[in-house]
């Protein structure tokens, strides 16, 4: 029976439960804990438990399936321009982390419109795959989601694997869900951590939620696969080893699948992709005080070859568009090196860059919460050291 | 027309904070309020309906939660902003649902109110709710109800009773797609801003019924309703750790940029 369960032998009805508990869904009556039917199975009362009374017990496990279950698949998506996305790449990197602590084999799916996708299944196994499903149709040009989904299950069931990932890019974040909800099993969105237990294969998936706020780690004991997304920037590219060798086993799409959306008109941006993979970002905030500061801004980008990135009041109020915004409802970004200008650090900006190496943060508040991300702090007028800054980098290609 | 908007009750804020003497997670969350995506999903499907009612074709607009019975004042704003009818998912069976069970629930909710007012032909979700984040519901809706999907959508440009057209945010940019109905759309939050309740709006809407439904009332499958039916479980949670003190870079300005310059060298 699932549900939650107090173990009267432990229980010391000291009450922490009730304080812990958001909805009036535990209460104590004679020093004893009983869920009330406010509860929600939200799991604050077995987190605030100090003497691990409280549990909250789930269904029972069928062995026999689960262990018919086997390998890491990776769904390796393709862009619109028809190369590999860079999160394919990090994906199966993971997935060959996962796979050798596990003992099993890498599969990448690998869904493209071109012919010329043998180079792109190559490239694939020699950053980890073992195996490339393949299929070449030029009904995937649309990039449906749900065209894709039916392919994927198709695969899926075919194939049987434990794990299965999905690059959280806008196409990943449609398909995903859509093949979790078919074949019925779980599904953990932008995970940041992967970890697997090499023994169950269960696999341990940590994301952050409550805006970052909070990290939960997740796990999906009784149905196969595991399927998890991954942000693009959060895991790294391994590097390509051209002497890995691999099979491409052709997929084929069914003979009658059809798009039942039809793509209008389509309007590229491309400053989102290459903040996602620039080596070096200058990121601006609200404390750059006006819009007229921007080409300063834009000079220090310059002269770092940094791409400018920003947070989502600028973007707001109109100083800069779209795809330059980084956190949680903009890009997350993994460079080497991020000068962070007049930006306080709202949790919902933290989550979008947490794969940084090394951060520089410069800000007039020294309370400011972004001081919490940083490696280096400036506290200081952010114009006044930014205007030093390029005076300097300025003077520096000049002497070179 | 028939549109269904699914709406989730959310904390005021998503601050989450650690006792210091326990080290357990304190989630003081205020009151709830609806998830701001789905109040955006809630204008969008109201602005449809009043351009179907002025087309001469009659349309409704559905709010459709699951959650505590509290939620019944949300579903209730959300009529006197305009929507014209309500229903609460509300069962002690339906909690601990992950988004699987969530889905499935809602198929059951949907079923419920299109005996009333027809099958919709639009279901519109806010792409994310800000507690949770997943924007997993409204794709798994779609894929459980086999309906056409399109999420992160920007504006309905137009729709008629075959097919409708939106711009949407899609992988290297914006897209615009033509989905035949029925469809599912998630919305996001710069879409448009919910109007404000009228007078009259509030009036009619205290009088109104919200009906509450039980798991059984809409027919769900205990098997496949909250924590039965939820594949994922939460093994943990915790307050992430903040980075070790950052090195502090001190002086006059100029003095800060020179050992910045030094700093960018070498760390890339």
């Amino acid at each position: 029976m699932a549900g939650l369960v107090v173990d009267a032998a432990r229980c010391v009805g000291c009450g922490r439960c009730v304080r812990a508990c958001g909805n009036a869904g535990i209460e104590v009556r004679d020093r004893l804990a009983y869920p009330t039917d406010g509860c929600l199975l939200c799991g604050a009362c077995v987190d605030a438990c100090p003497v691990g009374a409280i549990a909250i017990e789930h269904s029972q496990v069928d062995a026999a399936d689960l262990a018919s279950w086997h390998d890491v698949w990776v769904f390796a998506q393709v862009e619109r321009e028809g190369g590999l996305a860079p999160v394919a790449m990090e994906l199966v990197g993971k997935a060959r982390e996962l796979a050798c602590a596990r003992g099993c084999r890498v599969v990448a799916l690998l869904a493209a419109a071109e012919s010329e996708s043998g180079a792109l299944a190559s490239t694939l196994i020699a950053r980890g795959a073992d195996e490339v499903r393949l299929a070449c149709d030029e009904r995937f040009a649309s990039a449906d989601p749900e065209l894709l989904a039916g392919w994927v299950c198709a695969e899926v069931r075919a194939g049987r694997p434990e794990i299965v990932l999905f690059g959280a890019t806008p196409l990943g974040r449609e398909l995903a869900p859509r093949v979790a909800v078919t074949l019925q099993t779980g599904l953990t969105a932008d995970c940041t951590v992967l970890a697997i237990d090499s023994q169950t294969g269960l696999l341990q998936q940590t994301r952050p939620a409550f805006g970052g706020n909070l990290m939960a780690t997740i796990v999906c004991p009784t149905h196969r696969p595991q399927m998890a997304t991954v942000r693009p920037g959060v895991f790294a590219a391994p590097e390509p080893d051209p002497s890995r060798t691999g099979a491409v086993v052709a997929a084929p799409l069914a003979p009658g699948a059809a798009s039942r959306v039809r793509l209008r008109a389509f309007a590229p941006t491309s400053a989102g992709a290459s903040l996602v993979q620039a080596r070096r970002l200058v990121v601006v905030g609200r404390g750059i005080g006006s819009q007229k500061n921007l080409p300063l801004m834009r000079r220090l980008a310059e002269l770092l070859g940094a791409q400018l990135g920003c947070t989502r009041p600028l973007v707001e109020a109109g100083w800069l568009d779209y795809p330059h915004q980084i956190g949680q409802t903009g890009a997350s970004v993994a460079p080497e090196l991020l000068v962070s200008v007049g930006v306080s650090g709202a949790v919902q900006h933290l989550a979008g860059i947490g794969g940084a190496k090394t951060v520089i943060a410069i800000n007039e508040d020294a309370g400011a919460p972004i001081f919490g991300a940083a490696h280096y702090r400036v506290v200081g007028d952010a114009i006044a050291v930014v205007r030093a800054l390029v005076e300097r980098l300025e003077a520096d290609a000049v002497a070179r | 027309m028939h549109i269904v908007v699914c709406v989730k009750a959310v904390p005021g804020s998503t601050e989450v904070k650690m006792d210091p003497k326990t080290h357990t997670i304190v989630r003081d969350g205020g009151a709830a309020v609806v998830n701001p995506f789905d109040a955006t999903a809630l204008e969008l499907a109201l602005r449809l309906r009043d351009a179907r009612v002025a087309a001469g074709e009659p349309s409704r607009v559905s709010a459709l939660s699951m959650g505590i019975p509290a939620t019944e004042a949300l579903l209730r704003d959300c009529m006197a902003r305009g929507a014209d009818e309500a229903l609460l998912l509300s069962d002690r069976a339906f909690a601990g649902a992950d988004t699987l069970a969530t889905t499935y629930a809602l198929t059951c909710g949907i079923a419920r109110l299109a005996k009333g007012a027809g099958e919709p032909a639009l279901v519109l979700c806010g792409k994310m709710a800000v507690d949770g984040d997943t924007a997993q519901i409204g794709p798994e809706l779609a894929g459980a109800l086999g309906a056409a999907c399109a999420t992160d959508v920007r504006e309905i440009l137009a729709c008629d009773a075959h097919a409708v057209l939106v711009r949407a945010a899609v992988d290297g940019g914006m897209a615009e797609l033509e989905l035949p109905l029925p469809a599912v759309l998630t919305v996001a939050k710069e879409a448009a801003q919910l109007r404000m309740p009228s007078i009259a709006g509030v009036r009619a809407a205290a009088a109104a019924p919200v009906p509450v439904a039980t798991a059984q009332a809409v027919g769900a499958d205990t098997a496949r309703i909250g924590l039965a039916g939820s594949p994922t479980q939460v093994v943990r949670s915790f307050v992430p750790e903040q980075r070790s003190r950052a090195v502090p870079v001190v002086g006059t300005p100029a003095e800060q940029a020179a050992r910045l310059v030094q700093i960018i060298a070498e760390v890339s």
